[in-house]
C-alpha cells in the first residue's frame, strides 16, 4: 500500500483572524468577473469552421458594393464563447434560481417540456412562406391554440399575430377604431384609461391616434364607476380596463361598466395581462368585454427571456370579429388554410389589415399549447386558484408589518399590494427592494401602480411552494422592519450582489450605448 | 399536477391563515353570474408529459421541414446553420427565465449582453448606435417611419418597390390610423432597383425614403446618391436589411449615410420557426437617439466605482411617459437578441465574412445553373444570396408541384403579390451555406422536367 508523502491531510478550517482579502482578479470564488467581447475577442478569431477550401464565387455579383472596410466584430473560439456567456448568465437572477415575485409581470415556472416541443424540427425548422400543404401541422397548432383561447375566454374569435402584450393592445384598439369608422362613428376620439393602468395602455391609445383621459380610482382601489359613466358620451371611443386590475383587485363592476360603455356607443378593451388570476374561473366574454390581449408569456408560461420575446393574441367579441387583422388560420373541410391578403377580400373584407410580417410568434404558440395541454381545463382552474391563494397568503401574512392600502377592500386576486407608509424618514420602497436582493430574492415590482405611494406589488404565482412563500415572508418582514427602524445598511444594499447600486443618472446624462475602442496610447497621451 | 407545488394540507393551512373557509371566498368579487362552477366545458383535462409530447410530435410530423428537403426559400426569413452552443447557452435558466432587467444589480448578465448586442448591431448596420431589439423587422420598419415623422415633423414616406410586401402591408395598416401618407408601388421584374423613382419623388413634405437592401428580389444598389438626395431635402433615409449576413460581404447602409437602419436579425442564431419569434434590429445616427423607440442599455458605474450596465434613456418609454412615449413597445425580443449576439460572437469578423462569401458563391453557382434552363431568365445583375428568376409559366403552381416532389423551391411572387399578373412568373430563390450542390442540381433537373 502506498503512502501519500506529499503532505496532504484532511483539513479542518481555521478561525479567520485576517479579515476578508481582496482577490487580484476581482473574482469571488464562483462569482467570476467577465470582460466585454470587444476586450477579449479579435477580428481574426472565429468559433465556426467552414470547409477547408471555402468556395469563392467565380464571378462576383456584388459590384462596387463588395465590402472593403472592416466591420469591427470581435470573434471568440467556441470554448471562450461558452465561458463568456456562462459567466454572464451567472450574474442574472431567474425564476429557475429562486422566487421572482415581480407584480404584474407573472414570473412563473417555465416547464422544459415546452422548450423541447418548440424545438421539434417540424415546428422550428419550417419557413413561413412554404406552400400551406407542407405546413398543415403548424397551422393546426395555431388553430388548436386559438380554440383554447377562445373557449377559455368565452369570446368569438382570436387574432394570433400580435408579437407581445403591447402589440396586442394596439391590435385591439385598431379593431375598435375600424369598427367605429365602419359605423360612421370615426369622430369618437377619446379613450378612457384608469389611472392605475399599465403605461402601455395610454401609449397604445395615443399611438392609435386617440386622446387619452384618466379615470380616477376609488379609495378601495377600483375604477370609479360613477366617474367613468359620467364621462361617457359621443366623443368616447372606448375604455381600456385592466381586470383583475394592477392593484390586484377584481373589478366588481365590470359588467355594469361594459353595459354603460356599450349603451354610450363605445367599446370595451380589457388589458388581459392578469388573466392568470382568473383563467378557468371567469370568462371575460361573460363580462361584456369586446377585445382582450392575452400575454402567452404570463398566463401560459412561455419564458420571459430577459425581456422577450412575448406573444399577445387578442380575443374578440362578435361585434369586433369582422375587423380582426390578417392573417388567420381557418379549417376548411380537412384542410387548414391561411387567410392572407389574397383570400381575405372574399369573406373578411372588414379586416383592419396586417400587423406583422408572417403569422405571429409560432415558437410561443407551441410552448403555450404544450403548457395548456399539460394542465387541461381542470389544471388551469387550479392554476388561478393557487395563484390567488398564494397572493392572499402573502397579503395576510405581512399586513401587520407593511401597509396594505387595499387590504380592507377584501381578498386580492393574484398579487398583493403594499405601500411605503410607515418606513423611517428617508427610506423608501427601493431600499426594501435592494434589501431583498441580499436575502436572495428578486424584488417585487416597485413604484407601480402609481395610485399607491411607494407601491410594492408582490405576485407569487401558482408555482411556488408554501415553504418558499414562508421564507420570503420572513425575509420581507425582516427587511421591512429594518426599513421602519431606519437601518442605514439598507441604504447601501445590495451588499452581496455582483454589483452595488448603479448610477442611473450618469447613464442617462452621458449615454454610452455602444463600446468604443479606447484611443490608442499615443493619442491618449496628447 | 406536476407544475403546482401546493399540497391539499398546504392549501388548507393557508386558507386558515387568510381567514377564508374555501377558495371560493377569495373570488367573492366576481359577480355571481360570471363565476364558473367547474372547469371550462368541452375542453380536455390535464395530461401527462408523455401524452402531451405524443400529441405535439404528431402535429410536428405533419410538416415538411427545411432540413428534409432541398430548400430555397428566403424573402425575409433565411435558413442558416446555427452552432449547437447557441441553443445551449440561451437555454441557461439565468437567461431564459429572467425578466426585463429592472434590478440591474442582479441582471448584469442580460445587461452586458445587451450592451454587446447593441454594439455588434451598430457596427454591422454601420450606425452610431442601436437599441436592445424590436419585435421583428416589419415592426421595426414601421417604428422607423414614425420616428422619421417625429424628427422631420413631416408625414409623407416614400417606400421603395423593393420593400418586402409584408413590411409595406404593416406600414399601410398603421398609416391608416396615424394619418401618415405612404407612397408605395409594386416591383417590376427588371435588373435595377427603383432608386431613380425614389429620388424623383422626394420633396419638401417627405419625411423619409424607405429602401430595402438587398431588396425583395435580391437586388443591391449603391445607396449614396439616394442618401444625398434625401439629405438635400432634409428627409431621412431609412434602410431595411432582412438578410444581415449580406453585410459581411457588402457595404452597410450606415456606411452609405443612411440615417436609420432597421433589420430582421433572424438569420443569426434564431432559426426559421415558421415566422416567429424573430428579432428586430434598430440602429441610427447618434443625433437621433432620443427619438428612438425601444429599450436601450447603457454603461455606468456602481457605488463602488465598478463598471456596470443599466437600462437608460427610459424617459422615452411608455412606463414613464405614458401617452407621450416614443412607442408603446414594452417587451422586446431579448432571448432572440441573445441568440443573435452569441452567433455573431462565434462568427466574429472573420467568420461572418467567410460565411457571406460561401453564401454568395453558392448563390452565383445556383443562378448560373438555373438560368441555363430553357425559358428561365435571371432578372438580377447584382445579388448577394438571393435572386429572382422569371419562369416561362406562373411560378406558384410550379412551387406547389415541386413541393409534392419534396423540393422547397423558393418563394413565388404570386404568393407575395397575389393577383399581380406581371409578377406571377417570378420565383425568388435563396441559397445559403446549408444548400449543397446536389440540392441545386435536384432543383434544376426537376424544374427542367416540369417546364419541358
Amino acid at each position: 500500500m502506498s503512502i501519500n508523502q506529499s503532505g496532504w491531510r484532511p483539513t479542518a478550517p481555521e478561525a479567520n483572524t485576517g479579515g476578508v482579502p481582496a482577490s487580484v482578479t476581482g473574482n469571488k470564488a464562483l462569482m467570476l468577473e467577465e470582460a466585454l467581447i470587444f476586450e477579449i475577442g479579435d477580428s481574426h478569431t472565429t468559433g465556426v469552421d467552414f470547409a477547408a477550401a471555402p468556395a469563392r464565387a467565380t464571378t462576383s455579383k456584388l459590384g462596387v458594393l463588395a465590402r472593403k472596410a472592416p466591420i469591427g466584430l470581435p470573434g471568440l473560439s467556441e470554448p471562450e464563447t461558452v465561458r463568456h456567456y456562462t459567466r454572464l448568465s451567472r450574474q442574472n437572477y431567474g425564476i429557475d434560481l429562486g422566487f421572482f415575485p415581480l407584480g404584474s409581470c407573472t414570473m412563473k415556472h417555465n416547464p422544459r417540456l415546452n422548450e423541447k416541443m418548440a424545438r421539434l424540427p417540424g415546428f422550428s425548422d419550417v419557413h413561413p412562406l412554404q406552400p400551406v400543404d407542407t405546413v398543415q401541422g403548424a397551422l393546426e397548432v395555431i388553430h388548436q391554440l386559438a380554440h383554447w383561447l377562445v373557449t377559455l375566454t368565452g369570446m368569438t374569435s382570436v387574432a394570433m399575430s400580435p408579437k407581445a402584450g403591447a402589440h396586442g393592445e394596439l391590435c385591439g384598439i385598431l379593431a375598435i377604431r375600424a369598427a367605429l369608422e365602419a359605423k360612421g362613428e370615426g369622430h369618437r376620439k377619446v379613450i378612457l384609461v384608469p389611472e392605475s393602468a399599465h403605461g402601455t395602455n395610454p401609449a397604445t391609445a395615443a399611438f392609435a391616434g386617440y386622446g387619452v383621459e384618466d379615470i380616477p380610482a376609488t379609495a378601495e382601489g377600483r375604477v370609479d364607476t360613477e366617474a367613468l359613466k359620467a364621462r361617457l358620451g359621443p366623443d368616447v371611443a372606448g375604455v381600456m380596463i385592466t381586470n383583475p386590475n394592477t392593484c390586484g383587485l377584481f373589478e366588481r363592476d365590470m359588467r355594469e361598466i361594459s353595459d354603460a360603455v356599450h349603451a354610450a356607443g363605445g367599446f370595451v378593451y380589457c388589458d388581459g395581462a392578469n388573466f392568470n388570476a382568473i383563467v378557468g374561473r371567469v370568462r371575460p366574454g361573460d363580462l361584456g368585454i369586446d377585445a382582450m390581449h392575452i400575454n402567452l408569456h404570463k398566463t401560459f408560461s412561455t419564458p420571459h427571456g430577459g425581456g422577450g420575446p412575448g406573444s399577445g393574441p387578442v380575443v374578440f367579441s362578435a361585434a369586433l370579429t369582422p375587423y380582426a387583422p390578417l392573417p388567420f388560420v381557418e379549417k376548411q373541410g380537412e384542410q387548414f388554410v391561411l387567410v392572407e391578403e389574397e383570400t381575405a377580400g372574399e369573406h373578411h373584407a372588414g379586416s383592419f389589415g396586417r400587423m406583422v410580417a408572417f403569422h405571429g410568434q409560432m415558437g410561443m404558440f407551441t410552448r403555450a399549447l404544450t403548457y395548456i395541454l399539460s394542465h387541461g381545463a381542470d389544471g388551469l382552474r387550479q392554476v388561478s386558484e393557487d395563484a390567488v391563494l398564494n397572493a392572499n397568503y402573502i397579503l395576510r401574512s405581512l399586513d401587520d408589518t407593511l401597509d396594505a392600502p387595499f387590504g380592507p377592500s377584501g381578498p386580492c386576486m393574484h398579487e398583493a399590494l403594499f405601500s411605503d407608509s410607515g418606513l423611517a424618514e428617508g427610506f423608501s420602497t427601493i431600499d426594501v427592494a435592494k434589501g431583498l436582493i441580499d436575502e436572495g430574492f428578486h424584488p417585487m415590482t416597485m413604484y407601480f401602480p402609481l395610485v399607491v405611494h411607494g407601491a410594492m406589488l408582490v405576485e407569487p404565482t401558482e408555482t411556488e411552494s408554501k415553504a418558499a412563500l414562508d421564507q420570503f415572508i420572513a425575509a420581507l418582514r425582516s427587511v421591512a422592519e429594518r426599513a421602519k427602524a431606519g437601518d442605514p445598511s439598507l441604504k447601501t444594499a445590495p451588499h452581496f450582489a455582483p454589483r452595488a447600486r448603479l448610477d442611473e443618472t450618469l447613464a442617462a446624462r452621458k449615454p454610452v450605448l455602444v463600446w468604443k475602442d479606447p484611443a490608442p496610447l499615443a493619442q491618449a497621451a496628447e | 399536477m406536476r407544475y403546482l407545488p401546493l399540497t391539499q394540507p398546504d392549501r388548507e393551512a393557508m386558507l386558515a391563515v387568510i381567514g377564508a373557509a374555501t377558495i371560493d371566498d377569495l373570488f367573492v368579487d366576481v359577480p355571481e353570474a360570471a363565476r364558473l362552477d367547474g372547469p371550462v366545458r368541452d375542453l380536455p383535462m390535464h395530461a401527462s408529459e408523455m401524452a402531451v409530447e405524443r400529441h405535439m410530435s404528431a402535429l410536428a410530423k405533419k410538416n415538411l421541414t427545411a432540413g428534409e428537403a432541398p430548400f430555397f426559400l428566403g424573402c425575409g426569413a433565411y435558413k442558416h446553420h446555427v452552432p449547437a452552443s447557441v441553443d445551449h447557452l440561451i437555454q441557461r435558466g439565468e437567461f431564459l427565465t429572467a425578466y426585463t432587467p429592472y434590478q440591474p444589480e442582479i441582471a448584469q448578465g442580460t445587461l452586458q449582453m445587451l450592451f454587446e448586442f447593441q454594439t455588434q448591431v451598430a457596427r454591422l448596420l454601420g450606425t452610431d448606435v442601436a437599441n436592445a431589439s424590436m419585435y421583428d423587422g416589419s415592426t421595426a420598419c414601421w417604428e422607423a417611419i414614425v420616428m422619421a415623422r417625429r424628427i422631420t415633423k413631416r408625414g409623407k414616406a416614400i417606400l421603395s418597390a423593393g420593400l418586402h410586401p409584408h413590411y409595406v402591408s404593416v406600414s399601410n395598416t398603421m398609416a391608416k390610423f396615424t394619418g401618415d401618407v405612404l407612397d408605395t408601388t409594386d416591383p417590376r421584374l427588371v435588373p435595377e432597383m427603383d432608386l431613380d423613382r425614389l429620388i424623383a419623388k422626394i420633396d419638401d413634405d417627405t419625411s423619409c425614403v424607405v429602401v430595402q437592401y438587398p431588396d425583395i428580389l435580391g437586388r443591391i444598389a449603391d445607396l449614396r446618391p439616394l442618401a444625398d438626395a434625401c439629405h438635400a431635402k432634409k428627409a431621412l433615409l431609412i434602410a431595411v436589411v432582412t438578410e444581415p449576413v449580406a453585410l459581411g460581404a457588402i457595404t452597410s447602409p450606415g456606411e452609405m449615410d443612411a440615417d436609420i437602419v432597421v433589420g430582421e436579425g433572424q438569420s443569426l442564431g434564431v432559426g426559421l420557426q415558421f415566422g416567429g419569434p424573430y428579432v428586430g434590429l434598430f440602429g441610427c445616427k447618434d443625433k437621433y437617439v432620443r427619438q428612438m423607440p425601444g429599450r436601450l442599455c447603457g454603461e455606468t458605474v456602481d457605488a463602488d466605482g465598478r463598471r456596470g450596465f443599466v437600462l437608460t434613456l427610459s424617459t422615452r418609454e411608455q412606463h414613464i411617459r405614458r401617452e407621450k412615449a416614443t412607442s408603446n413597445i414594452c417587451t422586446n425580443s431579448g432571448l432572440c437578441a441573445l441568440a443573435f449576439s452569441i452567433h455573431m460572437t462565434l462568427l466574429g469578423e472573420a467568420g461572418l465574412r467567410q460565411l457571406a462569401e460561401v453564401n454568395h458563391a453558392g448563390a452565383v453557382a445556383a443562378a448560373e445553373r438555373l438560368s441555363q434552363i430553357r425559358g428561365v431568365e435571371l432578372i438580377n445583375d447584382s445579388f448577394f444570396n438571393e435572386f429572382t428568376l422569371k419562369l416561362p409559366v406562373e411560378a406558384r403552381p410550379v412551387v406547389r408541384t415541386l413541393a409534392d416532389r419534396g423540393i422547397l423551391a423558393g418563394v413565388s411572387l404570386g404568393r407575395l403579390y397575389p393577383g399581380k399578373d406581371d409578377l406571377a412568373n417570378g420565383l425568388v430563390v435563396a441559397v445559403t451555406e446549408t444548400t449543397t450542390a446536389e440540392d441545386v442540381e435536384t432543383l434544376a433537373s426537376a424544374l427542367q422536367e416540369i417546364l419541358a
